[in-house]
């Protein structure tokens, strides 16, 4: 992993990477612990300074190493998504989810006791109704 | 109306260049120039699929994208050119016939061999050759990664160590 990547959580213990632009995927990360602490169960990654063939590479090496088999990355055309979309070609199984926010990583933290490709299902219709317009 | 941008960016199209730069420059059409891409419909499907509806890709080799180039000049809506290296860039402007008149280096992330020159950007010595090469047509070549940032003068991107 290069100094680009949290790898502040135990790898045995995860269940998601979640990458993305910046500080996204630490900060998103962080809040779920704060709320859950489910931290734990996911890996973060930032494509700062990095060329794509090396976050597809690093991301290759985080699904590898964790047998991690969902993927949350932020923007649907950030690079990060484009690299994993590369990455799972070669590893069936493993899933991508794309254009995340919080109400849909929390649901999928508090399902640890169902397997992660269903949970994910719930999750994304979670995560879409939780988008709400007050006031204006 | 003449082409936004001509860009070098090794991450291709990302959310740089769609929203960083789609949105504030009102991008309809994106150019993508890449030998490799160009010959592969999987490769080009993963970029169509990265974009909004109301922006299309097309996608060229160099040598196409040259012969095509006065007529993308010509559209009505604004679009930008793509390329994923400085090779590819040198040899889009070199067939350009001088219709290229800036390039934007948006791109150019850590490898071996490099050395950091900005915060997005790390050059070889033969790139840094390239980019010169590139000037040496009277083209204005400046680093920039978003809109909002300060254009940085290729003289003062060659002799940058800060990695600001």
């Amino acid at each position: 992993m290069s100094t680009t990547t949290d790898t502040d959580v135990a790898p045995a213990t995860v269940r998601a990477i979640v990458a993305g632009h910046g500080s996204f995927a630490t900060g998103i990360i962080s809040a779920v612990d704060q709320i859950t602490g489910r931290g734990s169960s996911f890996l973060a990654m930032s494509n700062s300074g990095l060329c794509l063939d090396d976050i597809q590479g690093t991301l290759a090496r985080a699904v590898d190493d964790t047998g991690a088999r969902v993927i949350f990355t932020d923007l649907p055309a950030g690079s990060c998504t484009m690299a994993v979309r590369r990455m799972i070609r070669a590893r069936p199984g493993v899933l991508l989810v794309t254009g995340i926010n919080l109400s849909l990583l929390l649901d999928f933290a508090m399902q640890d006791a169902v397997d992660p490709v269903v949970a994910v299902n719930a999750a994304l219709e979670r995560g879409r109704a939780s988008m709400a317009v007050y006031g204006g | 109306m003449p082409i936004a941008l001509y860009r070098i960016d090794d991450r291709l199209i990302h959310g740089q260049v769609v929203v960083g730069w789609g949105q504030p420059l009102e991008l309809r059409f994106i150019v993508l120039v890449d030998d490799e891409v160009a010959s592969s419909e999987w490769e080009q499907e993963l970029y169509r699929m990265g974009v909004p509806p109301e922006m299309s890709v097309l996608f060229y080799t160099v040598d196409d994208a040259a012969a095509h180039l006065a007529e993308l000049q010509k559209r009505p809506e604004p679009g930008i050119v793509l390329v994923g290296d400085i090779g590819t860039m040198g040899r889009l402007v070199a067939q350009a016939d001088g219709r290229i008149r800036a390039v934007n280096v948006g791109g150019v992330h850590h490898s071996p061999g490099r050395v950091q020159r900005l915060r997005f950007v790390f050059l070889t010595p033969p790139e840094e050759q390239g980019l010169r090469d590139i000037a040496a047509q009277g083209v204005d070549v400046s680093a920039q990664d978003v809109p909002s940032a300060r254009p940085v003068p290729l003289g003062e991107l060659l002799t940058s160590t800060t990695g600001a």
